[in-house]
């Protein structure tokens, strides 16, 4: 077994700490469909780790088991050593886990700062009465997490849309405001599905500096779905292959890259 | 008017006006910035505390009495005080355009052998890290924003809260050494470098005095009644006179508040929310304001649109007028009244300029049309002439007297005289001390009377004392045929048309003229949506055959027009294109401040000038461009070339 608690100093300066989430032997089936075939890997604290893998290898499905959306039928899933119970998404939510969604799910009638709000939910403590009534406790709440949402807007240089409803957005902001959503609930661990698909050359630049900087500044473990090669090499710690439901390859980008399954998986090689 | 102690007492620098204001203004505000979705205020004491704390912090860092420092950043409140904090500390700030490139900065920080730079985030550091090499003299950088630099090596590198903090620390000790080199600043020790974005060769650092700034501020000032409780939105860059005329001199000696936005792109909104009360915005930015109203008003509903063309045609008819205070009758008024209540007043409040009391326009010629719109919805709009080495001010236009083709009166304090060949030369105050580390062109500018070239060609009306402007002096040339070619001229009319962004025009020492257009991309796309004109890019729209079309009507309006005036019929436009990029600074084409560099753009389309002259219908070529990173790419194209009608009489000079 590996030292749960070995931490380490990246060239860029980062620390990389023990293990905050583990993945044993997970197996998830849909019916006769087996989505997921006795996968293991984990997540550790500070870093940042990517899953790949050819179309329906099974990354999206990964994605909800370690968000608590989908229950394995095998395997558990420990998070900071202890295994974790079959959870609600919001007591997901609660222990500090995040994340933005494939097809953005917003609420397209709301301003940007509303939506971001929305992510400050969970930290709110005040009953709908007083919230309603604007009095005391409520109003110093409000308050306050308006001001870690202003930082966030902030931080992802999103002022001039602050007002603005996200249905008049286009399509790179709404995935801006929707990691803004994510951010504003401080996760400790932050999934993003797919945070690049459909950009331009120029937004997969300003996003793939948005998730480096929000590593690098509130030091939030990330683990991200991306089908762009080269930002998956470039963004990540380590990286996790998929295909077919079956885990080829675990390390490294470098060491991922030489990976002669890996290799076959994306090139194409007959499977029997 | 006196230029000596006595009218500005002690205050002889910017540091002692600032003492003043704190002693006397303490609790009004100085500065506010939008941060965090909210207006933060610093008054004019807090202001006091914090550039002392800063001016300690540089003192302890080594800045020596004398010594250049580089600020460059986007506007905001640390950064003006970061100026007068260099001054304090006995040096000379020079600011630098935030979006200069890398040898850009090189130059600028070689020249003037800046050991210390104040930078706003990381892409200045960057910037500055990247060019660091080329810059000997180069010492310590200190940064604003902390974002993305806590990696960094900070060996070099200090942050600006850290650095006041140190400066507090170290109050006791460093007090004395700091209140003497205040105190030994002078009416003749150097204010601020300011590089000029040079249409032609290399930036020149223009050194102006405490007495060129503060005499100029307080003429301006005293000029249109600038009072303490102002508001100024300061979003021009900070390296240009203008906006530290505006936003330090004149703030200083009148003691009004700084309002800085909270990004580039918020602007608009924070300019409804401070509602300044004096304005400057280059023509550029009432075009694009106004090309957004006509814009939404196109897709407002038909009752609308009618309301808003009978009240526009009213206040186009007896707006000015009203506004300078001239008869106008009951009926009339009664009517302007009800307009501005469904109108104007909306529209003045939209637009954030509901309170303006002074507003400038400069730089370039502004269109009759567009100074009107705003003039008859009732904003005191003025123009003014200026340049970096008079400390802006030349001539201004006083409250009614105010006239789109003239640029008014020489300021208080200014004389003006016209050479044989045209030029305007003048003799101010605000007249530059000299260029640094430039004798030879210190020489050539200003003589030793003190009578500076302004190197534009321009003549005094002489029933109404207003100068007017016709062009660069070194851009007025003859065709071959010896009639005038005033480009300038022509350009302008051109650019009028909202469609219209960039014009520039071609024909010294030829036949005929010809012109490069460039398109408005607001303007232009919205009109091809609304016409489904369907376009993947900027290139294609640009060459689509309707907009050619469209183009070519409007320059053929413009060369009715160029013909009715006797002097410049000559420069109509003959032959025609649209270019397929915009024009821009990064690729050099245009200064930092958006003006047209006429030899470089000759150099770099000289294949497309050609096929202009050798009525070849269309043209190939490929451009090389430059991304805001800094990489280098390729865009080729095919172009159409169009022939314009002109009006007869340059036909009849020519067969003469």
């Amino acid at each position: 077994m590996k030292d749960t608690n070995e931490s380490r100093v990246t060239e860029d300066g980062r620390t990389i700490g023990g293990i905050l989430m583990e993945m044993r032997n997970i197996t998830l089936r849909f019916g006769g469909v087996v989505a997921i075939k006795d996968i293991s890997f984990d997540i550790r604290e500070g870093e940042i780790r990517a899953i790949i893998g050819p179309n329906g290898a099974g990354k999206s499905s990964m994605l909800n088991v370690i968000s608590g959306f989908y229950h394995p039928q095998e395997g558990d899933v420990f998070f900071r050593g202890e295994k974790r119970p079959a959870m609600k998404p919001y007591q997901v939510a609660n222990m500090g886990i995040a994340r933005t969604f494939q097809n953005i799910a917003l609420f397209e009638g709301m301003s940007v700062l509303d939506n971001i709000m929305t992510g400050r939910l969970t930290h709110m403590k005040s009953g709908m009465l007083a919230q309603a009534i604007w009095w005391g406790k409520a109003e110093r709440e409000e308050i306050e997490n308006r001001e870690l949402v202003e930082r966030v807007i902030d931080f992802l240089e999103i002022q001039a849309i602050r007002k603005t409803p996200v249905g008049r957005l286009p399509y790179g902001l709404k995935k801006r405001v929707e990691l803004g959503r994510a951010l504003a609930s401080e996760p400790k661990l932050l999934l993003l599905d797919e945070p690049m698909a459909g950009m331009n050359v120029e937004e997969k630049e300003d996003m793939s500096r948005f998730i480096l900087d929000v590593n690098d500044e509130f030091g939030t473990t990330i683990a991200l779905i991306e089908h762009d090669m080269g930002v998956v090499m470039d963004l990540s710690d380590r990286v996790v292959v998929m295909d077919y439901g079956k885990k080829i390859g675990d390390g490294t980008p470098e060491e991922v890259r030489n990976n002669q399954d890996v290799i076959d998986a994306y090139l194409g090689v007959a499977h029997d | 008017m006196d230029t000596s102690l006595g009218a500005a007492g002690e205050l002889t620098s910017i540091p002692a006006l600032l003492a003043r204001n704190a002693r006397e203004f303490g609790d009004s505000p100085a500065n506010r910035e939008k941060e965090f979705g909210i207006w933060q205020s610093w008054t004019w004491s807090q202001v006091a505390e914090e550039v002392e704390a800063l001016a300690l912090g540089l003192v302890a860092i080594g800045v020596g009495a004398g010594d250049h420092v580089a600020i460059i950043g986007r506007n905001r409140p640390y950064l003006y005080w970061a100026m007068v904090a260099v001054q304090r500390a006995g040096g000379v700030p020079v600011p630098l355009y935030q979006d200069a490139v890398g040898d850009e900065i090189s130059y600028v920080l070689e020249h003037c052998g800046a050991r210390f730079i104040i930078a706003g985030d990381q892409e200045q550091v960057d910037k500055i890290l990247e060019v660091e090499g080329q810059v000997a003299a180069l010492e310590h950088m200190v940064y604003l924003d902390p974002r993305g630099l806590r990696k960094y090596d900070h060996s070099r590198l200090t942050s600006y809260a850290a650095l006041q903090n140190r400066g507090r620390d170290m109050r006791e000790d460093l007090t004395g050494e700091l209140d003497r080199r205040t105190a030994a600043l002078n009416y003749d020790s150097t204010c601020v470098m300011l590089y000029t974005s040079g249409t032609t060769g290399r930036p020149k650092g223009v050194v102006l005095s405490n007495r060129n700034i503060i005499e100029t501020s307080k003429n301006s000032a005293e000029f249109d009644h600038l009072r303490v409780n102002d508001e100024v939105l300061a979003y021009l860059p900070m390296a240009w006179v203008g906006d530290f005329i505006f936003s330090i001199g004149q703030a200083y000696w009148s003691g009004f508040c700084v309002n800085c936005p909270e990004s580039a792109d918020t602007m608009m909104t924070d300019l409804r929310e401070i509602g300044p009360t004096y304005y400057f915005a280059p023509p550029r930015v009432f075009e694009t304001q106004l090309t957004n109203v006509m814009i939404r008003m196109e897709d407002a509903s038909r009752f609308k649109r009618w309301l808003f063309k009978v009240f526009m045609d009213h206040a186009n008819k007896v707006g000015p007028k009203i506004l300078d205070g001239e008869q106008v009758g009951f009926g009339d008024r009664v009517k302007y009244a009800l307009g501005n209540f469904f109108i104007y007043g909306p529209l003045k409040n939209t637009l954030g300029l509901s309170r303006v009391r002074v507003g400038y326009t400069a730089g370039e010629a502004i269109g009759p049309e567009l100074f009107d719109f705003y003039r008859a919805l009732g904003i005191n709009l003025k123009q003014l002439y200026g340049q970096t080495e008079a400390s802006v001010f030349i001539t201004q236009q006083k409250d009614n007297e105010v006239r789109a083709d003239t640029v008014g009166t020489p300021t208080p304090g200014v004389e003006l005289k016209i050479a044989e060949n045209g030029e305007v030369f003048y003799r101010s105050p605000g007249a530059f001390v000299e260029y640094f580390k430039n004798a030879e062109s210190t020489a050539d500018t200003k003589d030793a009377e003190g009578w500076v070239a302004t190197g534009d060609a321009g003549f005094i009306e002489a029933d109404t004392g207003h100068l007017r402007i016709i062009d660069r002096a070194k851009d007025v040339g003859k065709m071959a045929d010896g009639r005038l070619f005033a480009p300038k001229y022509v350009e302008n009319k051109l650019k009028f048309f909202p469609n219209i962004l960039e014009a520039v025009v071609f024909g010294n020492g030829r036949e005929k003229c010809t012109a490069f257009i460039n398109i408005d991309l607001t303007a232009v796309g919205n009109w091809a949506e609304r016409n489904n004109i369907a376009y993947a890019s900027y290139q294609e729209l640009a060459g689509h055959p309707r907009v050619l079309d469209m183009i070519q009507s409007h320059v053929e309006e413009v060369n009715a027009s160029v013909a009715a005036d006797e002097m410049l019929s000559g420069c109509q436009i003959h032959r025609f294109l649209v270019l397929h990029k915009e024009l821009d600074a990064d690729d050099g084409e245009l200064t930092r401040t958006r003006k047209v560099r006429r030899r470089i753009i000759e150099e770099k389309f000289a294949d497309l000038i050609t096929a202009l002259y050798d009525s070849s219908p269309t043209v190939s070529t490929v451009t090389e461009v430059t991304y805001e990173d800094g990489r280098k790419g390729s865009i080729s194209a095919t172009l159409s070339i169009r022939d314009a009608a002109v009006s007869g009489g340059s036909e009849r000079i020519a067969a003469e």
